[in-house]
């Protein structure tokens, strides 16, 4: 099909792990889905957009307090499905679902679901920084009060936790009342994970929230996605396969809305089972 | 040339020209008003002139040269004008010569030829009186009660400059009585009025509750008696003085000085003390109480019932304005109906405004104002409370016209704000409304300010439809005052746009309006500078709080 040589800077020999440049060197245990605790199902779960079909009978757990990274190319609808876990999908217009996604157990598709307290269970952050035009203490604080908790110290206390676990206290203790926007961008987006994670969701959900930070930016960020596991369960969505290789645990590789493969990170990067995903992780893809 | 053509210069030069002609036409209009009203309140000099018409007698001439204008003599023979055959152009001077009450006429021409030497003597002085208009004449002497008081000439006008301000502070006082206690006075005899047939409607009129009100009124009354006696008084003290004047022909006319506003000897001034007399005129004229079918003193009550009126129409179009927008942008199904609703209400933004007026009156002052008549002043019937042409109709009216306005910039303002931003929202539980009032809206408000500022600026200006619903020439009060409760929607205003042309085009003098015109237009357009100036002010301040990354 493709007649050009495949865009790659990895040689293209195998074995006896793949070249992806990955866990070239480390070793450790390879984890299985089977032993881990469940935070999220999904359960041959089909989304349409009008008539057009994103998501083709998806069935995936996700485990609890770990990354799982959803790769694969563009339009292959990972984002999509991450879209689905706090039904942020409900605000398409035309948008439909089909089979099931239950978050510990509770179908959050469920007639009766609370769409708000869902999405205060399953916290969101977003490709490009969206800090509300407020206060940086606000913005933290914002979760909270939309709880109705009007306490000031209670506020103070989990801005500053919020503010501590995303590392950024120290850089805006002095400017609390400063305006968000002041911020740099990726000043900008650990102030969005603390605003996420003041309201204490289960799960959080990244959809590529490095893409649009300089790699400094992205470091900083990676590392507080490794410190922020030990409480949440977390779904990164992500171009970069170095990344997903860096910060997750598990990793699942998506192609025109199906579910290829979701296996432990380093088992798919260096023992891909398929042989679309070796394609796509070794850039023979396209 | 060729080659000219193609490198777009003449393109350049056309849109320049275009913004050239835009800008000289909006500056000289702004200069014109600016010399024209500006100069109504300089002390020009007065000259004395002999005038004498070929076989008739001299005649003396004391008057301020307005303007002067060359026709040519066939024009002012046909006229009627004695001027000889052979001469072609005639110079003639329109002169302000005052004493409308002596003369008959304030203007008159003076041609050229015939006039003798121009002399300024320092004595001259110009009168403004509470009635006639201007007085121009020679002061001759004092009176007190009618008796001459003997004073040496040049003790003449400090002595009348003493006595004029003695009269002037005792004016005020009556003023003061007439036009605040004994309103206030009136204002409460007429609630104890309103009450009692409120009670008497209501079948509540107890013989205790009559035997009430009766003492009210009897307290107000006595309360009224005194000022009676206090304002004759003080009325019988400001006509102790009085100013014979010598007018130009040679007769001495009797002026009393509580008839005089100011005095001036515009010959004798230096321009530094004609600099002071025209700031202080200029106040007398934002400050001060219209006289003489508004073609005198100042235009308080219009500026004041232009501002009232705008702030007030502000008060009902932003909140309607907003809401509407928000529902259209946010909440309503995007289809053909909407689609419909959209295009009439940016179709409603180019009715002519008049339309608005009829509406304004025949809905909200006839029915509207009618049938809240009916329901909650019926004490007053059948004088109209709320159904008659008002402050807040007129309001309400000018909201009308201007809710297109607000409702297209809003609209705007909210399909600016990136949807990332409601989705943070959304994303941390915030429910729809959540997300709009906390963060949705307060990131359009610069879009509303603009939306308001256009409105604003529509608003002041606009004469017609106001006619119909509550401008009038003459409000003989102002909508606030001092008497609960404090904003009187009912009540009719005064109007600057009205005002002008009022002056302008319904004044029995038509000369000495003409100045006025200029410096009311003047004032109307430093009032919407100054509004609009205000909300830009806030709206940039909201900009800089929303500013948004990048933005």
């Amino acid at each position: 099909m493709n007649t050009l040589a495949p865009a790659t800077a990895t040689p293209t020999h195998a074995a006896p792990s793949l070249a992806s440049g990955l866990f070239n060197s480390e070793t450790r245990e390879v984890r299985s889905l089977d032993e881990e605790q469940i935070a999220l199902s999904v359960e041959s779960l089909s989304l349409y957009y009008g008539n057009d079909q994103a998501l083709d009978h998806v069935t995936m757990s996700i485990p609890t307090k770990r990354v799982t990274a959803f790769i694969g190319p563009s339009g292959c609808g990972k984002s999509t499905l991450l879209r689905c876990f706090n039904r942020m999908n409900d605000l398409v217009d035309g948008c439909r679902i089909e089979g099931s996604i239950k978050l510990h157990g509770t179908d959050i598709y469920a007639r009766d679901t609370d769409i708000a307290e869902l999405r205060r269970r399953v916290g969101m952050v977003f490709q490009k920084p969206n800090p509300f035009p407020k206060s940086i203490y606000e913005n933290v604080a914002y979760g909270l009060r939309l709880q109705g908790v009007k306490n000031r110290q209670i506020l103070d206390v989990v801005v500053e936790r919020s503010l501590r676990a995303v590392a950024l206290w120290e850089e805006v203790k002095d400017r609390l009342n400063g305006n968000a926007f002041g911020l740099s961008g990726g000043q900008q987006q650990r102030l969005v994970i603390a605003r996420a994670i003041a309201i204490e969701p289960e799960v959080l959900l990244l959809d590529e929230p490095t893409s649009a930070l300089d790699p400094i930016s992205t470091a900083k960020i990676e590392q507080l996605i490794d410190e922020l596991k030990e409480n949440y369960t977390i779904i990164i969505v992500t171009h970069n396969m170095q990344q997903a290789g860096r910060v997750s645990d598990y990793t699942a590789y998506m192609y025109l809305g199906k579910l290829i493969e979701h296996a432990d990170t380093m088992e798919l990067f260096t023992n891909p089972s398929t042989k679309e995903t070796e394609d796509y992780i070794t850039g023979r893809y396209g | 040339m060729n080659k000219w053509w193609k490198s777009g210069a003449p393109w350049i030069w056309l849109h320049g020209g275009a913004v050239s002609i835009s800008i000289i036409m909006v500056f000289g209009l702004l200069l014109l008003i600016l010399v024209r009203g500006f100069s109504h309140f300089w002390p020009h000099p007065v000259a004395q002139i002999t005038y004498t018409l070929p076989g008739s007698a001299p005649i003396e001439v004391i008057g301020e040269l307005r303007r002067s204008e060359t026709l040519t003599g066939q024009l002012m023979r046909e006229a009627g004008a004695p001027i000889p055959e052979e001469q072609l152009f005639v110079t003639r001077h329109l002169f302000k010569l005052g004493n409308r009450d002596v003369t008959g006429r304030d203007f008159t021409y003076f041609i050229d030829d015939f006039m003798g030497e121009w002399r300024y003597p320092r004595d001259i002085t110009v009168l403004e009186r509470r009635e006639w208009g201007d007085f121009l004449g020679q002061p001759v002497r004092l009176l007190e009660n009618n008796r001459p008081l003997n004073l040496a000439a040049d003790e003449l006008w400090p002595e009348f400059r003493r006595r004029l301000e003695r009269s002037t502070a005792l004016v005020d006082d009556i003023r003061h009585i007439e036009r605040n206690v004994i309103g206030r006075i009136n204002h409460q005899l007429e609630r104890v009025r309103l009450d009692r047939r409120r009670a008497e409607l209501r079948d509540r009129l107890t013989p205790e509750l009559e035997q009430q009100l009766i003492e009210r009124r009897e307290q107000l009354e006595a309360h009224y008696a005194e000022l009676r006696h206090e304002l004759d008084d003080l009325y019988a003290q400001s006509r102790r003085d009085t100013i014979v004047m010598r007018v130009a022909g040679g007769d001495e006319v009797d002026i009393r000085l509580d008839q005089i506003v100011k005095a001036w000897q515009p010959n004798a001034m230096s321009v530094f003390a004609k600099l002071g007399f025209y700031g202080k005129d200029f106040l007398d004229f934002i400050f001060g109480y219209p006289r003489e079918a508004n073609t005198e003193g100042g235009i308080f009550p219009a500026i004041f019932g232009t501002v009232v009126m705008v702030l007030v129409m502000s008060i009902i179009v932003t909140p309607f304005g907003v809401l509407a927008a928000i529902y259209l942008r946010e909440y309503a199904k995007q289809g053909t109906l909407l689609k419909a609703i959209r295009i009439s209400v940016y179709n409603l933004a180019g009715v002519p405004s008049i339309v608005f007026g009829v509406f304004g009156l025949g809905f909200f002052v006839y029915f509207l104002g009618g049938s809240i008549d009916r329901a909650l002043f019926p004490e007053a019937l059948p004088a109209p409370t709320f159904g008659t042409p008002g402050l807040f109709w007129a309001s309400l009216t000018l909201a009308l016209l201007t809710l297109p306005v607000v409702i297209v910039s809003t609209e705007e303002g909210l399909a600016r704000i990136p949807s990332t931003i409601r989705q943070g929202s959304l994303a941390l539980g915030a429910t729809k409304s959540e997300t709009l009032w906390k963060v949705v809206v307060p990131l359009a408000t610069p879009a509303m300010m603009t939306g308001l500022i256009l409105a604003i600026a529509r608003a002041a200006g606009e004469v017609a439809p106001l006619m119909l619903v509550g401008v009038v020439k003459l409000a003989p009060t102002l909508p606030i005052d001092g008497n609960f409760p404090f904003l009187h929607l009912e009540r009719k205003i005064m109007h600057l746009g009205f005002h002008i042309y009022d002056v302008g085009f319904q004044s029995p003098h038509a000369e000495a309006a003409e100045q006025l015109v200029y410096a009311t237009a003047l004032i109307l357009v430093l009032l919407i500078v100054a509004l609009n100036l205000t909300a830009i002010q806030i709206r940039n301040r909201l900009r800089e709080k929303y500013r948004a990354e990048g933005d």
